[in-house]
């Protein structure tokens, strides 16, 4: 006996071939050339573009940790170039990179381009073998447009891995000019003197900080800024590099100091958390949000990157005699005025013809002037014009990165492997902020180092 | 965003492949099974419908398992033996440590408080006029997904300085009673205990439909008999209605602490584990992903592996006896 009939053998017999002609059939039309390639035009706006070549019906994924309006600049600003060379940018933006980058490199579904803000994340990926290194064009570009700083980051083992993108400076402490006109505040120039404007403003009865952590995933890195940005001041350029390579430990007495230095305006009752609470309000603050009570004479003062001119309310002029504006962070010696900054890296999992024309692209100096053109933007590379800058911060910014006397370190927790740097660095803060005592963190943070 | 048919076709056909390809498995394997001689034919037909399931489970979880196992031996990289340091790392320090501690806590309230919630509201509205509607209210937040749940009650805990006006339901009943404004999710272990409301909300109602269905299968001439002899409600639900839906109770018991032990949704939704509100699923995560620590992201997924077998094998054997 047999458990199907006749017709009921040959149906499925039948059915299932059926099935699977359809889908091959569908399949072969995947390799149709498509149509409308955007690689025959050719007028004059196109001839910018002819050196990177014509990738018809080509595609180039990227996939990045910069959303929303940014990402939409973004696209808008590869658009010609995407639209001569034929090819088709498709973009992806995460709130969750650094997880999702490696879900996607693992599962064997890379994207064609990633733009990392963490040289120690990449570092991981090139060493993991997953990264191709840059052509040799990108190279070029990048030695004639970054200083070799720069250069070093996207350098594993001595393969170079990328060019540098944007930019920013962390160094920045934004207030409201027309407030410390009208309250007769002037901006400081060394640490004790922004330490004697912090107790003027608290004496006002005005919280002369606010502070904004909240990030999601990456929920305290502002707070790590901080740290940063102090170590550089108090340990020095060559002691900030020890830190961050692990030769000077994170419990270090120095950086314990320096920690307290930092507690001491952003764990003071008196002193945070302008507009939102206490202390504690700090934590749960969005650090987009976290500036914005300076717009409403709630608090005086906001340390944030010079990327914090987009999240301003809108209408907020940023000048020097406008609503806001920015002053750099001092140090104990006014002489001295070493920078923190970050940007990312272009980095390729696929090494075809048309990836390497937009890594290319992307390294050039029309990408970042044609950025810039359309809002709020900072490279570090050299030949862009800082007068494109949309604001005066980021005109300040691109002549300070550009200055070769700067003293110039990359975001330290972005340098360290993502264990302490992306993880138990941003989380020790937020406890540090929540309660915890300076000692007990950096001990935490310190032990968590991976072995190797 | 815009939804682009052309740009998604490669997708659609790979899609149908996959549902041609798994049709044409299944077509050969009833032939297969169709053509097989007759003598000892329940071995060979067994054999043969078996054997792509095993496969699948090989590739599936076998294999996962075994290289799991062999990663939480090896250091962040997976480059190296480092022994039993990964272990060591998660019963020693004490960040490891709060997290084991979330996990018992979240272990051992929520199947209690999902089973009691579940059975005190079943019996409550059990033969009222307004049960089903009572019981469809219950059910309700069993339709909302973890992450949505950990959305709605991040706003119900949300927190604005006193001088400002609430968002947050919570902090404005506090307000509204003279109270203070409270940070609810970040003081710990407090913080726990109000993200296993969240999970109880969304679980009560499953503990409700199930129990509420073993006592309306209590045989009535029980009931009755029980009433005849004149027993108090507080001795009809001790000696007749519990004793009578034990097993409907252990079913709801078991499947709460798998659920409980695998939670991960509510956590990374609410507090993304700071604060000390990690559990193990969460920071299994981390590790693996986001830290690129391998060796401890595999040891704590085999920590919890160890944590949920003895209880499936306990509920596979209670199914049996109900049988």
């Amino acid at each position: 006996m047999s458990l199907l009939s006749r017709t009921n053998r040959v149906t499925l017999v039948a059915g299932s071939i059926g099935l699977a002609l359809v889908a091959t059939a569908c399949a072969s039309t995947e390799n149709k050339p498509s149509a409308g390639g955007g690689g025959s035009s050719t007028s004059a706006d196109c001839a910018a573009f002819t050196k990177y070549g014509n990738h018809a019906g080509k595609t180039v994924s990227i996939y990045s940790p910069i959303r929303d309006t940014e990402a939409d600049l973004f696209e808008q600003a590869w658009k010609p170039f995407a639209k001569c060379t034929g090819m088709k940018i498709t973009y992806e933006g995460t709130g969750e990179f650094e997880a999702q980058i490696q879900v996607r490199a693992d599962g064997g579904n890379p994207p064609d381009i990633a733009f990392f803000p963490q040289p120690g994340l990449l570092e991981r990926f090139a060493k993991a073998g997953k990264l191709k290194p840059a052509s040799a064009e990108v190279k070029k570009l990048a030695d004639e447009g970054w200083s070799p700083d720069w250069a070093k980051y996207s350098t594993v083992d001595g393969t170079f891995y990328g060019a540098p993108l944007g930019a920013s400076v962390k160094s920045f402490v934004w207030y409201s000019p027309g407030m410390f006109k009208e309250k007769g505040w002037t901006v400081p120039t060394t640490w004790d003197e922004l330490m004697t404007l912090t107790n003027t403003i608290a004496a006002s009865g005005v919280k002369p900080w606010c502070v904004g952590l909240e990030s999601g995933d990456a929920t305290g890195w502002p707070a790590t800024d901080w740290i940063e940005d102090i170590i550089l001041r108090e340990v020095g350029p060559e002691g900030y590099d020890d830190w961050v390579s692990h030769k000077l430990a994170f419990n270090d007495p120095k950086v314990v100091a320096a920690a307290d230095k930092v507690g001491a305006i952003l764990k003071n009752e008196k002193f945070v958390n302008g507009g939102y609470g206490p202390v504690k309000s700090i934590v749960s603050t969005a650090f987009q949000e976290g500036g914005v009570p300076i717009t409403q004479g709630k608090c005086a003062l906001h340390r944030q990157a010079s990327f914090y001119a987009n999240f301003w309310p809108e209408g907020t002029k940023v000048a020097e005699d406008g609503d806001v504006f920015a002053f750099y962070l001092p140090g104990n010696d006014p002489a001295k005025k070493p920078v923190l900054g970050a940007g990312e890296f272009v980095a390729a999992f696929a090494d075809r013809p048309e990836v390497q024309a937009v890594q290319a692209y992307l390294a050039s100096a029309e990408f970042p002037a044609t950025r810039m053109k359309l809002a709020t933007y900072v490279t570090a590379r050299k030949g862009v014009d800082p007068a494109l800058a949309q604001n005066p911060i980021d005109k300040l910014s691109m002549e300070m990165l550009q200055n070769p006397d700067t003293v110039f370190r990359f975001d330290g927790s972005d340098l360290m492997p993502a264990a302490v740097g992306a993880g138990t660095f941003w989380k020790g803060m937020t406890d540090w902020i929540n309660g915890k005592d300076t000692k007990t963190v950096l001990d935490y943070i310190d032990a968590s180092w991976p072995k190797s | 965003m815009d939804f682009d048919f052309a740009a998604e076709q490669p997708k659609l056909v790979q899609l149908l492949i996959g549902v041609a390809a798994f049709l044409v498995v299944v077509a050969v394997i009833l032939l297969l099974v169709d053509r097989a001689p007759m003598r000892r034919r329940a071995w060979t037909h067994a054999t043969i419908l078996l054997l792509p399931a095993v496969a699948l489970l090989s590739i599936g979880l076998v294999v996962p398992a075994v290289r799991t196992t062999l990663l939480s031996f090896m250091s962040g990289d997976g480059m190296r033996w480092v022994g039993l340091d990964n272990y060591a790392w998660m019963f020693t320090q004490p960040e490891a440590l709060t997290v084991l501690r979330n996990t018992l806590i979240w272990v051992l309230l929520v199947p209690l408080l999902v089973t009691s919630v579940g059975l005190l509201y079943a019996v409550m509205v059990d033969r009222t006029r307004f049960e089903s509607l009572a019981k469809s209210l219950v059910f309700l937040p069993m339709a909302i997904s973890f992450v949505g749940a950990g959305i709605i009650w991040r706003f119900v805990y949300a927190y604005r300085a006193d001088d400002q006006d609430q968002i947050g339901l919570l902090n404005q009943l506090v307000v509204a009673m003279g109270g203070e404004p409270q940070q609810w999710l970040q003081e710990s272990p407090t913080n726990t205990l109000f993200l296993i409301v969240v999970m109880v909300w969304i679980q009560a109602g499953f503990a409700t439909v199930v129990l509420s269905a073993a006592i309306k299968g209590i045989p009535a001439e029980i009931v009755e008999a029980a009433r005849l002899d004149g027993a108090s409600p507080a001795q009809m639900f001790f000696r007749v209605t519990l004793p009578s839906i034990r097993s409907a109770v252990v079913v709801v018991a078991v499947t709460q602490s798998i659920a409980t032990l695998k939670l991960f949704d509510i956590v990374r939704t609410m507090t993304g584990g700071q604060f000390d509100t990690s559990v193990i699923a969460n920071e299994m995560y981390n590790q693996a992903f986001r830290y690129g620590e391998t060796g401890k992201g595999a040891a704590l997924a085999v920590f919890l592996f160890a944590l949920v077998t003895p209880i499936v094998i306990y509920q596979i054997r209670q199914r049996r006896e109900v049988r």
